[in-house]
């Protein structure tokens, strides 16, 4: 290549707004504008808050592909065959969802507490929420008593064996709320207005975990 | 918004040999683990398949040691029928999942997924982690059914109920073999989850400065959408594998239904669908062989315009031809099941959309074959095997237009023809993807050059033979060689075909044999190999902008910058004939 005079390559060149701006809320993170630059030389490297919410997102994205496929084989399930009886739910569920409704009151009272920087009150609420959670469990668990105590077990009837199935996912995948809210709970102090991804993301997934209970108790009550 | 920077990372590098080769956090030494676990099971996986042709052909032939590893299985070193459908199961497994889906999406894309993108790691290390060592879990109890109870399950990958759902009456390894099959799967599934996350929001979140998204390489944007489909496939088959487990184990009735006789006894479930197991099966199994096969498109198409020396031909048409193959892969699973007695406007729906897909998979092709078009062709052997690659899915994917419709796949379906199609199609396309892509990263991932002509010498046997043996099948299919059989030699209307059967078990030894080649130049290449530069191709994207192999942190404290998109070969007035993608404008100035 000899040559001196250079013809500009085919391609656009980059728009000034692709690039990061410097001046961006420290910085401008994901989407091809680079991230986590605020650190400066020799600071580390740090994944941005947002990292966190979408992958958040995308696990609840897992989550509903799971309970999609439950519910496919419950609609299938039952109209299919003609062994279907419906299990009589106990009535302790009401008030566990009552109860998990309360737990996302008060995560968002704490949420609330946290933007204002009022750590005391903040630590109450993130308590009282991991304890209406504890409560939400130990209810579920009354429930399955209950349905034992009367004989109905997870292959008596193919209605009980989705009871069983829907209210153990569901209660699984709370205990990992739970988890979360014990971390919280552990490192409370390290939460104010401006640090606390961990917090909404933990919101994040416990709301869906109440809205995912609703869910499971109107399909497993609804007559279609 | 609140706190950006939430976790800084104590990104040092780990100095034992614990945190910095078993349980490490890095993206490149866990791409490692996963590709030898995958090399490891497509070992494992390519004996097997070597014995069941043995088998075929020579049905009463003593096969050495196989009544050490069962003697009620193989007496006497005879495989009996029923071992035959074990080996069957462990074959398809072992492949689709710990090869297919494992290699091509978690090993390459772990190494160079960051790399690429020019960030430090993938966003969530300690999930990283967490995805191999579950999926290495599933993989010991997979292997474990081999040497517990009757041995492996019979019902083959696709584990059709009722048989898989109700326990050893249906046969040996029935039981113990079948409950570790659907644990092995499940453990697989957690893993992808975690994996599938992990690929999305590094790719949404961690792009370096000026790396858009149409500015990927179409490695990442094969890695992202893959990482898609397994985010919203697998979580299906543990769905699936959860409800199959408590048929098993907890006397359920989901897929066992009523008045089922099995061996002479009455199985006591009642009013449950073997249907409904194959629809969410295959919901997850139709993505499942993109999942296989849109990272080998990738690959493919990375490489090939590398040694074209020219830019990929319609690079955006290329990324909305794999989110359009995405997108339809959902919703093609009936096609697997047009025998099932479903209706026939059901059937018709399924049909439709199946050959729908040809059209981006013929953009794709096109396109591959515009980006040879007039190219300075460099035929070294990743090349080879790209160009191979896209040979193999044309010949596989040409039949599946076959069998897209109900009436012809009706007749073909239980036979040797959808064996040949996707074996072509989905196996040794997909494989030859990753022998590409190792032959073209092996420089950055183990800082030495493989050897070009046992490349050459493997690239060729292994691509005749993949021919010989699998063309033939489509023969065998359209002659009404049933799959499955594990013995033909008694079948008056099947005698004609055996000597096409030994054909093809001949063309396997060879091409398994084959395999030692790579084996050698892989191993031989690690330690004595020609030591490589930083960009031995002359490739542009960022992988190439870092020492081989690359330091702890991939860009030693740097910061890359992106201009310009990944295929800029040959362009016009620029001093070299490829352009980096963090060469700044002027190109002169490189």
């Amino acid at each position: 290549m000899g040559s001196t005079t250079l013809t500009p390559p085919k391609t656009k060149p980059p728009r000034g707004t692709r690039l990061g701006k410097p001046g961006r809320s420290g910085d401008g993170f994901g989407w091809g504008d680079g991230h986590g630059f605020s650190g400066g030389p020799g600071g580390g490297w740090s994944v941005p808050a947002r990292a966190y919410r979408t992958g958040m997102w995308l696990a609840l994205g897992a989550i509903v592909m799971l309970f999609a496929a439950f519910t496919s084989a419950l609609v299938v399930r039952r109209g299919i065959s003609n062994d279907w009886v419906p299990t009589a739910l106990p009535r302790i569920l009401y008030l566990n969802t009552v109860i998990l409704a309360a737990s996302s009151l008060t995560l968002e009272l704490g949420r609330r507490a946290l933007t204002a920087d009022l750590a005391t009150q903040f630590s109450r609420w993130l308590y009282a929420t991991a304890g209406l959670g504890i409560a939400f469990v130990a209810g579920q668990l009354t429930a399955w008593h209950q349905l034992a105590a009367r004989g109905v077990y997870l292959a008596t009837n193919p209605s009980s064996s989705f009871f069983y199935l829907l209210t153990a996912a569901h209660g699984v995948h709370l205990l990992g709320g739970i988890a979360a809210l014990a971390y919280l709970c552990w490192r409370v102090a390290g939460f104010n207005s401006s640090r606390r991804t961990a917090v909404d993301v933990t919101a994040i997934y416990w709301h869906f975990m109440t809205g995912l209970w609703v869910y499971i108790l109107v399909l497993l009550t609804a007559r279609f | 918004m609140e706190a950006h920077a939430v976790a800084t990372h104590a990104h040092a590098a780990p100095t034992g040999f614990i945190r910095k080769y078993i349980f490490s956090l890095d993206h490149k030494v866990i791409g490692k683990q996963y590709y030898f676990l995958a090399l490891f099971s497509v070992v494992v996986g390519i004996l097997l398949s070597v014995l069941m042709r043995w088998h075929l052909v020579w049905p009463d032939a003593r096969i050495p040691l196989l009544d050490k590893l069962s003697p009620t299985g193989a007496p006497g070193g005879i495989m009996t029928p029923e071992y035959y459908l074990s080996l069957l199961t462990m074959h398809g497994t072992l492949m689709v999942f710990f090869v297919l889906t494992t290699a091509p999406q978690s090993g390459f894309g772990n190494f160079l997924l960051p790399i690429q993108i020019g960030a430090e790691d993938m966003a969530f290390p300690r999930l990283n982690m967490l995805s191999f060592w579950v999926t290495f879990a599933g993989l010991v109890v997979l292997l474990s059914s081999f040497f517990v109870g009757d041995g492996p399950p019979l019902s083959g990958w696709t584990a059709y109920t009722p048989l898989s759902a109700v326990g050893s009456v249906a046969g040996p390894g029935e039981g113990t073999g079948q409950t570790l099959w659907v644990i092995s799967i499940a453990l697989f599934c957690v893993g992808s989850l975690l994996g599938a996350l992990n690929f999305i929001t590094t790719t949404l979140d961690l792009r370096t400065r000026g790396l858009t998204l149409m500015r990927l390489p179409l490695t990442c944007w094969a890695w992202f959408i893959t990482a898609v489909l397994a985010l919203l496939s697998f979580a299906v088959l543990f769905a699936a594998g959860v409800l199959l487990l408590l048929d098993r184990v907890g006397g359920t009735s989901f897929f066992v239904p009523a008045g089922l006789v099995v061996s002479d006894q009455r199985i006591a479930h009642s009013g449950g669908s073997p249907l409904l197991w194959q629809h969410l099966f295959w919901f997850f199994g139709h993505p499942e062989v993109y999942i296989a096969i849109l990272p080998g498109m990738g690959i493919t198409s990375h490489v090939l315009s590398t040694f074209s020396r020219k830019p990929i031909f319609g690079y955006r048409a290329m990324v909305y031809a794999m989110m359009a193959i995405g997108f339809l892969g959902f919703m093609v699973w009936g096609h697997h099941m047009f025998v099932s007695g479903m209706s026939p406007y059901v059937g018709f729906a399924f049909s439709v959309f199946t050959m729908a897909i040809g059209v981006p998979s013929a953009i794709k092709t096109f396109n591959w074959l515009g980006t040879l078009w007039g190219g300075k062709l460099r035929l070294n052997t990743a090349m080879l095997f790209a160009i191979g690659f896209v040979s193999l899915f044309v010949s596989g994917g040409l039949s599946g237009l076959f069998l897209a419709q109900p009436p012809v796949d009706t007749n073909l379906h239980a036979t040797y023809f959808v064996v040949g199609h996707f074996h072509l199609v989905m196996g040794v396309a997909a494989i030859f993807g990753m022998f590409a892509g190792t032959f073209f990263w092996f420089p950055k991932m183990f800082g030495r050059m493989m050897n070009e002509t046992l490349g050459k010498i493997h690239f060729w046997i292994t691509f005749v033979g993949v021919y010989c043996i699998f063309m033939p099948m489509h023969f065998l299919g359209l002659e009404g060689n049933i799959r499955r059989y594990s013995r033909f030699t008694d079948v008056n209307f099947l005698v004609p075909l055996i000597p096409l059967h030994k054909f093809m078990t001949i063309a396997a030894f060879v091409t398994a044999g084959a395999q030692f080649i790579f084996l050698f130049n892989l191993f031989w290449s690690m330690f004595k190999g020609e030591k490589a530069t930083e960009n031995p191709w002359e490739a542009t994207s960022l992988e190439w902008t870092v020492p081989s192999p690359p330091p702890f942190d991939n860009f030693a404290g740097r910061h890359p910058v992106v201009y310009r998109g990944p295929y800029e070969f040959s362009v016009p007035g620029a001093p070299k004939d490829y352009v980096m993608q963090d060469a700044p404008e002027p190109v002169a100035a490189h």
